[in-house]
């Protein structure tokens, strides 16, 4: 606990009106680290997602980033939205979406693309290797090429933290073993958060696992502990009926070279 | 009598000349502001603000002021309470927009029957009167159109991106309210010029047409507003000397002329994309 937090929740409770989704959240996120929080569907994935982004106001507690407010601190998180099929009859073209990242807060700043906002733009496009895309519309895309336009729009922003939204649900499994390299390589110099249901897919990558659903489990360990497992959150048992990796079983701490 | 002759002969009426310049400047507001329309999806809201406009026409006519005052600042008003209906819920505001848009034409409509005499240019409201377009309904709609253009050169980056994924342009901090309702406001005007030309109850069709058809063969933007301008002056062109030649409401043959294009294009994309065997 000596680093420096870049995402600090203490003792949040939030939901949607009479609907709590969230009931004592306490999570720290340390620059450097790859965090992946795995829940199912309806446990609160998408509510802390928002509160991180500071959509939604907690009833209780606190929420920063980068040490101050979601507010003022989400402009350091490049947020990768979980893709719509609905997105895809918008026309637009790959090169206008990643360029999105360099918006700037003042209207009058966003007249055009400045020469140095070029550079990063084509910089992020090289990065997810789809430069050669940048003329293309994004409904021509498969789902792997629309995923990593979604990871170089966020990049384009030069986050210090990167927050991934289901990242693999539109994708085939080898685009996303892709992605996840990718990943890997970003996390040298950008702490990520990567919020998911699926397990099989993040447990093999991510240095660290926690659990969501209505409370948080996390002790920054890459084990699936027994109070994940616990009753009281029921929380992985239906991923596990899926098949539990057994890289995240305590008794395989040696695998775990990414740290 | 060639082609030329008939529509050199059809404008050399001053009504058939402003009718024309009117279409011209209605297609420009429309063609930008009805992309964004369909971009964001909000064509009901658009109809829900014509149609509230009416109840300004009935209020401004009943207490003896220029109807076109009563429409705009109606229009503006409504566009403005959905915007926040909207930011506020994050939900689609179906069902408030309906109400919105009864209240709107109830009103307009008991107004209207309470003001005493002869009220037959209200139909004009209702169902636009091309070949009526005075010398001030011209200078309004230069006025919205030079208000629209420079709206959206100033802003199309932005407009884009809360068109294209409003949270996104959250978290990067862009002032997604404002610029919304700002958009809303040029909605509410584009409303009340549009309103001239084809009337407020085809209103919908004059915003959506012209950008759905671009829409099957652009996929930007940009090029979605320039050919939707296009395809406006084009729908108008055909449809006014039509409507002249024939002897038919004007309102009504451009939009008819501008829907069964809007058709025939899909029919020809949709057979050029899947050719037969």
């Amino acid at each position: 606990m000596t680093g420096q937090a870049v995402i600090e929740l203490k003792d949040v409770w939030a939901g949607y009106e009479s609907d709590r989704v969230l009931e004592a959240v306490n999570f720290r996120m340390e620059a450097g680290d790859y965090v992946g929080l795995i829940g199912p569907n309806g446990g609160g994935k998408t509510t802390l997602i928002k509160v991180i982004l500071g959509l939604i106001k907690p009833e209780r507690g606190s929420v920063q980033v980068m040490g101050v407010s979601p507010e003022k601190g989400r402009h350091f998180i490049g947020y990768v939205p979980q893709i719509q099929p609905g997105d895809k009859a918008f026309p637009i073209k790959v090169w206008d979406v990643v360029s999105m990242g360099r918006l700037k807060p003042h209207l009058l700043q966003n007249l055009h693309l400045s020469d140095s906002d070029k550079n990063i733009v084509e910089r992020s496009l090289r990065q997810m290797d789809i430069l050669d895309l940048a003329k293309r519309s994004i409904n021509e895309l498969s789902g792997g090429q629309r995923q990593r336009v979604t990871i170089a729009r966020a990049l384009a922003a030069e986050p210090k933290i990167l927050m991934l939204d289901e990242p693999t649900s539109s994708v085939d499994s080898r685009s996303s073993s892709q992605m996840y390299d990718l990943l890997a390589e970003l996390n040298q110099s950008i702490s990520i958060l990567l919020i998911s249901h699926d397990l099989t897919a993040i447990s093999t990558y991510v240095k660290t696992i926690g659990c969501v659903n209505r409370r948080l489990v996390y002790s920054g360990q890459k084990e699936i502990t027994s109070e994940m497992l616990g009753t009281a959150y029921e929380c992985p048992v239906d991923l596990v009926a899926h098949g539990l990796p057994h890289r995240v079983l305590p008794s395989h701490q040696e695998e775990n070279d990414h740290d | 009598m060639t082609m030329i002759d008939t529509i050199q002969n059809i404008f050399a009426y001053d009504f058939m000349r402003n009718a024309l310049f009117a279409s011209l400047l209605v297609g420009v507001v429309s063609g930008l502001v009805g992309t964004l329309v369909v971009l964001n999806r909000i064509v009901f809201l658009g109809g829900g603000i014509a149609h509230a406009a009416y109840g300004g026409i009935g209020l401004a006519y009943y207490f003896g002021q220029d109807p076109m005052l009563g429409a705009i600042l109606f229009s503006i008003l409504s566009a403005l309470g959905m915007g926040v209906v909207h930011l506020r819920t994050k939900t689609r505001s179906d069902t408030l927009i309906g109400v919105m848009w009864s209240i709107g034409m109830a009103v307009g409509i008991i107004f209207v029957s309470l003001t005493p005499g002869f009220k037959a240019d209200l139909m004009s409201y209702l169902f636009g009167s091309l070949l009526a377009v005075s010398g001030a309904d011209l200078q309004l709609m230069a006025l919205v159109a030079l208000l629209v253009i420079v709206f959206v050169l100033l802003f199309y980056r932005s407009l884009l991106a809360i068109s294209f994924d409003e949270t996104f342009s959250t978290v990067r901090n862009l002032p997604v309210a404002a610029l919304y309702l700002m958009m809303l406001v040029m909605i509410g005007l584009t409303v009340v010029v549009a309103m001239r030309v084809v009337g407020l109850i085809m209103v919908i069709a004059m915003l959506t047409i012209p950008p759905a058809t671009a829409n099957l063969f652009l996929k930007d933007m940009k090029g979605m507003m320039l050919l939707s301008v296009g395809l406006s002056w084009l729908f108008s062109g055909v449809g006014l000397v039509l409507s002249f030649t024939l002897n038919l409401q004007a309102g009504s043959v451009i939009i008819l002329v501008a829907a069964l294009s809007y058709l025939a294009a899909a029919a020809y994309k949709k057979l050029s994309v899947h050719p037969k065997p």
